[in-house]
């Protein structure tokens, strides 16, 4: 079975050559990486071309890679005061506006990531694009190659601001009307900027900045040991 | 003479034939649909964000409340995520419990879907009858996790404990009593495979008994025969999958193309439409009760001869026992830390998929390695049968605006997430 599929990304890369910024095959998944201005003409020779047939666009999602990699725990090096204690952590999501982390080191911050599926050959192929600009992440849209495209796109635009150049009808489709922000971007805080309430005296419903605190209740920790190895062999040597 | 114009009318959100807060903005030409446009996000929860500031464990209820007519295959979806990326595959008792669980949810949500379908085009009996035998069901449910729907029973590594010894019986109250409380207790005198095997003998007579209600039924041909036709072309541009791609004609079966749990393990067929009308997409998933039916016997069969471990004994993703607990110091601290901390799972990214009722659920999972996600995308298979609404339902009619909701077996949970 490997042998067979093995080639497919072989195939990709003699076939589309530069295009293909990289390709590998992890956790029995093949993911390539696309130069953005390629995406339009590789993904319909994908959706066509004989030995790809990708004809099911099943997903297309973005990424904020802010962050990557942060832990508020530091589970490693030890201070004077013992190990720090993970609850003033600035993790993702959980800062409030004003502190937010300024992207830094990270050269593309957005990507957009879509998940095909050929049922003629049994499939499937991870295909991700990055945003040039952070400021304003632009990538082609491919609505015109899958129209299922079409939401998954608005979704990606409405969550993290990624544009997708000539999609038809890039409105916002998950989040409230005249909604400030995208909510999925690591920068944006768990807890949101605005809380909702009935005025009785205005008689209708205000929006009032968030009254709650940012809280952490488990600190994101990052161990880089053996452990799961280990327990691995440990289970592997008992049977 | 007057000027005719078309005029925009808005159905829902709060419609009981919108099956949740669907907002559709309907450009009409006198009773027929020129545009449509669905607005959603009314039930957007942000579950995706919360699943990315938890660890990875704290998720797996939120799966429940995605698509909360087919619970527990969301939660395989997701769980079988975490336990790719870990490197960990369940124990195989735990694998057939999964399946069997699996076409458990398929049929609920099948039941549920029959019912309310049927109920919006006008057949009030259905409801009733397709409620009476998801109740049957709630029960198998709540027996094996405690709640009646929203499990939480699938866990990376297994399941949470395995299937219950004694299932449990219905006591004398004001609302079963007499010989409504003895049936219900007949099939609950035994075990919860005996309880399986004699709701699968009645269920096939019940089937039965919804076919001769529907299937040759006038009224229901009328509103479903050639209503909402999805060709294959189309289907597959729109990223359908499901009962929504087999009733175009394209047998495709993640169940049996992909196999995951125990499905290559068992027996079953795929049926597929012709038409890709309403009311083969019926037919189909009538069908489907069926198979479910099979494949739910078949496991009775196999768990009740293959008693084992339902939960991986690697303390570092999964808990050690309570008696463990209270013996060994090594694992009262690794429950300590799988509570407090959680596991953390290596670098990496996976999309894993398990064929809901309703299509391809995916769960796309970005690890840096934390013991939390970074990235969590939950692939809703009502997303883009819902987003293929517009071009389904131009040139129908308004009534049958309804009939095409109900046949793309749209849950709001799943679609806003």
């Amino acid at each position: 079975m490997s042998e067979a599929r093995t080639p497919l990304l072989e195939q990709i890369q003699s076939r589309f050559g530069d295009a293909i910024l990289s390709a590998r095959e992890a956790l029995g998944q093949y993911t390539i990486e696309l130069a953005t201005e390629r995406v339009p003409e590789v993904m319909r020779a994908l959706r066509d071309e004989k030995p790809f047939r990708f004809q099911q666009l099943m997903d297309v999602c973005g990424i904020d890679y802010l962050s990557w990699g942060d832990d508020e725990w530091e589970t490693e090096a030890v201070t004077g005061e013992g190990f720090s204690r993970g609850v003033t952590g600035a993790g993702p999501g959980r800062f409030a506006w004003a502190e937010r982390p300024r992207p830094a080191g990270i050269r593309n911050r957005f990507a957009a990531v879509a998940h095909l599926l050929s049922i003629e050959h049994n499939l499937r192929l991870r295909v991700r694009y990055f945003a040039a600009d952070d400021g304003l992440p632009v990538v082609p849209s491919v609505v015109d190659i899958w129209g299922a495209a079409n939401w998954f796109e608005r979704e990606a635009f409405d969550l993290y601001g990624i544009v997708f150049e000539g999609h038809p009808d890039l409105r916002r489709i998950l989040t409230d009307y005249g909604f400030i922000g995208h909510p999925f971007r690591k920068d944006f805080p768990l807890i949101g900027n605005v809380e909702v309430r009935y005025d009785p005296e205005k008689g209708r419903v205000v929006y009032e900045p968030v009254s709650i605190e940012p809280r952490v209740g488990v600190p994101r920790v990052v161990r880089a040991d053996a452990r799961y190895l280990q327990a691995q062999n440990e289970v592997a040597g008992k049977n | 003479m007057a000027e005719i114009r078309n005029y925009t009318m808005n159905f829902g959100p709060q419609h009981p034939a919108a099956h949740g807060v669907l907002r559709l903005v309907l450009e009409m030409d006198g009773e027929t649909v020129v545009r449509a446009d669905p607005h959603v996000g009314l039930l957007h929860r942000g579950t995706e964000k919360l699943a990315e500031s938890k660890p990875w464990n704290q998720s797996i209820g939120y799966m429940d409340r995605l698509d909360y007519m087919s619970m527990m295959c969301n939660e395989h979806a997701y769980v079988r995520a975490i336990e790719r990326l870990l490197g960990v595959e369940a124990p195989i008792r735990a694998q057939y419990i999964r399946t069997l669980f699996d076409e458990v949810t398929r049929i609920l949500n099948h039941l549920l879907w029959l019912g309310s379908n049927a109920l919006d085009l006008g057949a009030m009996t259905m409801f009733l009858y397709c409620f009476r035998e998801r109740e049957e069901l709630m029960d198998a449910y709540e027996a094996v996790s405690g709640a009646r729907m929203h499990a939480c029973y699938y866990r990376p590594g297994g399941v949470y404990r395995d299937l219950p010894e004694r299932m449990p019986q219905y006591k004398e109250s004001r609302w079963t009593k007499g010989a409504d409380l003895k049936r219900r207790n007949e099939w609950r005198q035994g075990t919860m495979l005996d309880f399986f095997d004699a709701f699968c003998d009645d269920f096939v007579q019940r089937i039965d008994e919804y076919e001769t209600l529907l299937t040759d039924n006038r009224i229901w041909k009328q509103r479903t025969v050639h209503i909402g036709v999805v060709s294959p072309e189309q289907a597959l541009r729109m990223g359908m999958s499901g009962p929504m791609l087999r009733g175009s004609g394209i047998a495709w079966d993640l169940r049996k193309k992909q196999p995951y749990a125990a499905y290559d393990q068992v027996e079953f067929d795929i049926p597929v439409g012709v038409n890709g009308d309403c009311y083969d997409r019926y037919v189909c998933r009538v069908e489907e009760l069926r198979q479910s039916t099979r494949i739910i016997k078949q496991c009775v069969k196999w768990l009740r001869e293959h008693p084992g471990e339902v939960m991986l004994r690697n303390f570092k993703v999964a808990p050690p026992s309570r008696v463990e607990m209270k013996q060994d110091m090594e694992a009262l601290i690794h429950h300590f830390k799988l509570f407090t901390e959680g596991y953390c799972v290596p670098p990496g990214e996976v999309y894993c998929a398990v064929e809901a009722p309703k299509g391809e659920f995916g769960a796309y999972l970005v690890s840096d390695g934390a013991n939390k996600p970074f990235r969590v995308k939950l692939r809703a298979p009502g997303f883009a049968h819902l987003s293929a609404m517009d071009e389904i339902v131009r040139g129908h009619m308004l009534p049958d605006v309804v009939a095409v909701i109900g046949t793309l077996d749209i849950v709001f949970g799943e679609i806003d997430r």
